[in-house]
């Protein structure tokens, strides 16, 4: 298991822009030297200024650009924590606990034909892994119709195939049926998106006897392992739990698909 | 100034502790903080076996609070003896294991499993609203709490602090309950049981339908428990709920508290329980208070 060894912490960030992308989904750039140790399928924790709203909200880290010192997140508005971050503008503070998680091993794909694939708001944390995996990249994202968001990103970092659900570009319906329509062949996957997705990806994965990586996300509260809220079970004991429950903010939110039983 | 505190004979550098479950056993948050700052680590629950604890989704966030349905989780006591005690042996805090089980037999073991460990006290939990058998069961009746209490304290070497629910009618007769069977100290509350619906999908947020509510929601209530339970027993009393900041502590210090632990706000600010302990040194400081033991119980 990947383990992230640069130090966490929780920082006050600085806005530098944010704009509303597609219907819901905002891309914001923070500036923070959190961006330093960020790597692809790791993930923050925003807090909300509003007392009422406690708990920090996990978000995978989108893009990183090192020399500015800037981390992008692409989220989609799913309660009052991420409608409160909607409302920031360029120069806003934002506190941040990160960077969390283990993220994807690179390592396992380089030179390798990869399958990169990401459903909706699965889809931004596979821009970092295309911009930094030196592989035979085949990126596979799954959209709701043709709003599609960080496209054009997407395939300046390697070979493009998408569905739509609504079948207006692309192939109509799930990366899966992209991978079936295009017949792409892969040595590895890595993976984020809905559940149905990663548990179709799982089994196309063992029956094909090919290496997949996918990202969990699951109810979080502490973000960092403390309080066992946000475990998935697993195929063998693991050695913090000792009860085949790993913990998606600290033993992943990366597993291997064999490894976790979803 | 003297912010030392003393309870059933073991010393306290100070009376900020971290709340059972919030904290593991503070590997994690080392990260964060320097746990020798602290007066103690109470270290999450622990049982005789390893226990798997509830379905996700175990958490949900609530006005002001959040609810938790971890269910105990927990890697068993012979791990725990062999990984967490050494690791809190490197700091210079005390070490307050909180002990959880299904039978009387089941908290037994665990006792008698730490009674020749170099920890500081146990915190006996019969209060977790989150499991079916055993924890709460103990914690809702006094006769019950009496009995468990009496048998734990029989067999354990350290100190024990009865952790009490809050799920009862009357906190000063349970308080007296755990007293008169012996316990050294009181530690409340434990957290008030919650629930939470999703209107748009008419479901659960919790797998396990219930869960415990804890945060600054639960803040008020835990200082009126303490208050009345402190009242009600001569045992000293360790106080929680929701606190956020050295106001916070403060406020149950003065309620009757000895001590207080910092828990879901942990998770909200890492930095908390230092914080805490800082914002009391500065609180006497302010208010020309020489030793903390002048404010316990001292409202009027």
């Amino acid at each position: 298991m990947v383990t992230n060894m640069a130090q966490k912490k929780k920082v006050i960030t600085t806005v530098v822009s944010q704009a509303e992308i597609s219907e819901n989904i905002y891309d914001l750039w923070l500036e923070t030297d959190l961006s330093q140790d960020a790597k692809p399928g790791q993930f923050v924790a925003l807090y909300p200024s509003n007392a009422a709203t406690l708990l920090p909200r996990p978000i995978s880290i989108c893009e990183v650009d090192k020399n500015k010192g800037w981390l992008r997140l692409v989220y989609r508005v799913a309660g009052q924590g991420t409608r409160e971050f909607s409302t920031y503008h360029s120069g806003d503070k934002a506190a941040v606990l990160g960077v969390l998680g283990n993220g994807f091993p690179l390592e396992k794909a380089e030179g390798k034909r990869v399958f990169i694939m990401g459903g909706g708001i699965g889809i931004p944390p596979m821009l970092q892994l295309a911009k930094e995996l030196d592989a035979d990249k085949m990126i596979i994202a799954g959209y709701r119709n043709a709003d599609l968001f960080l496209k054009e990103e997407l395939s300046e970092n390697g070979k493009l195939y998408i569905a739509t659900e609504d079948g207006s570009v692309g192939s109509r319906g799930n990366v899966m049926d992209a991978i079936r329509e295009n017949d792409l062949q892969a040595d590895v996957i890595m993976a984020c998106g809905p559940m149905p997705m990663l548990r179709a990806i799982k089994q196309y994965a063992a029956e094909n006897k090919i290496e997949a990586y996918i990202s969990l996300e699951e109810r979080m509260a502490c973000g960092v392992g403390a309080c066992l809220g946000c475990v998935c079970k697993t195929k063998e004991v693991d050695h913090h739990s000792h009860v085949n429950n790993a913990r998606i903010c600290t033993d992943g939110p990366v597993f291997e698909a064999n490894e976790v039983e979803i | 100034m003297n912010t030392k505190v003393e309870i059933a004979g073991v010393t306290f550098k100070n009376p900020v502790m971290t709340a059972s479950g919030t904290f593991g056993s503070g590997m994690e948050y080392g990260e964060f903080v320097d746990l020798n700052k602290l007066g103690a680590v109470v270290t999450k629950g622990v049982a005789n076996v390893p226990w798997p604890g509830n379905p996700t989704p175990r958490v949900a966030e609530v006005y002001g609070g959040m609810l938790n349905a971890i269910g105990l989780q927990n890697p068993g006591i012979d791990v725990f003896i062999k990984r967490d005690i050494p690791f809190l042996k490197q700091y210079d805090t005390k070490i307050i294991v909180n002990v959880c089980g299904k039978t009387v037999d089941d908290y037994l073991e665990v006792v008698e499993m730490l009674a020749d460990e170099p920890v500081d006290m146990l915190e006996i939990n019969v209060s977790c609203p989150n499991v079916k058998e055993g924890a709460i069961a103990f914690g809702q009746k006094a006769d019950s709490l009496y009995d468990i209490t009496s048998k734990i304290k029989k067999k354990a070497k350290q100190p024990i602090i009865m952790k009490l629910s809050p799920n009862v009618t009357d906190i000063a007769e349970m308080a007296k309950a755990a007293e008169a069977a012996g316990s050294d100290a009181l530690s409340m509350i434990n957290t008030i049981t919650g629930m939470k619906i999703d209107i748009y999908r008419k479901k659960f947020v919790l797998a396990n339908k219930t869960g415990g509510l804890s945060g600054p929601a639960i803040k008020p209530v835990a200082v009126r428990m303490v208050y009345q339970a402190s009242h009600a027993v001569k045992i000293p009393v360790i106080g929680m709920g929701g606190i956020a900041s050295a106001e916070d502590a403060i406020e149950f210090i003065l309620a009757g508290a000895s001590a207080v632990a910092v828990g879901a706000m942990n998770f909200v600010n890492p930095y908390t329980t230092v914080e805490v302990v800082e914002g009391i040194e500065e609180y006497m400081r302010n208010n020309s208070v020489t030793d903390i033991n002048e404010l316990i119980g001292a409202v009027e």
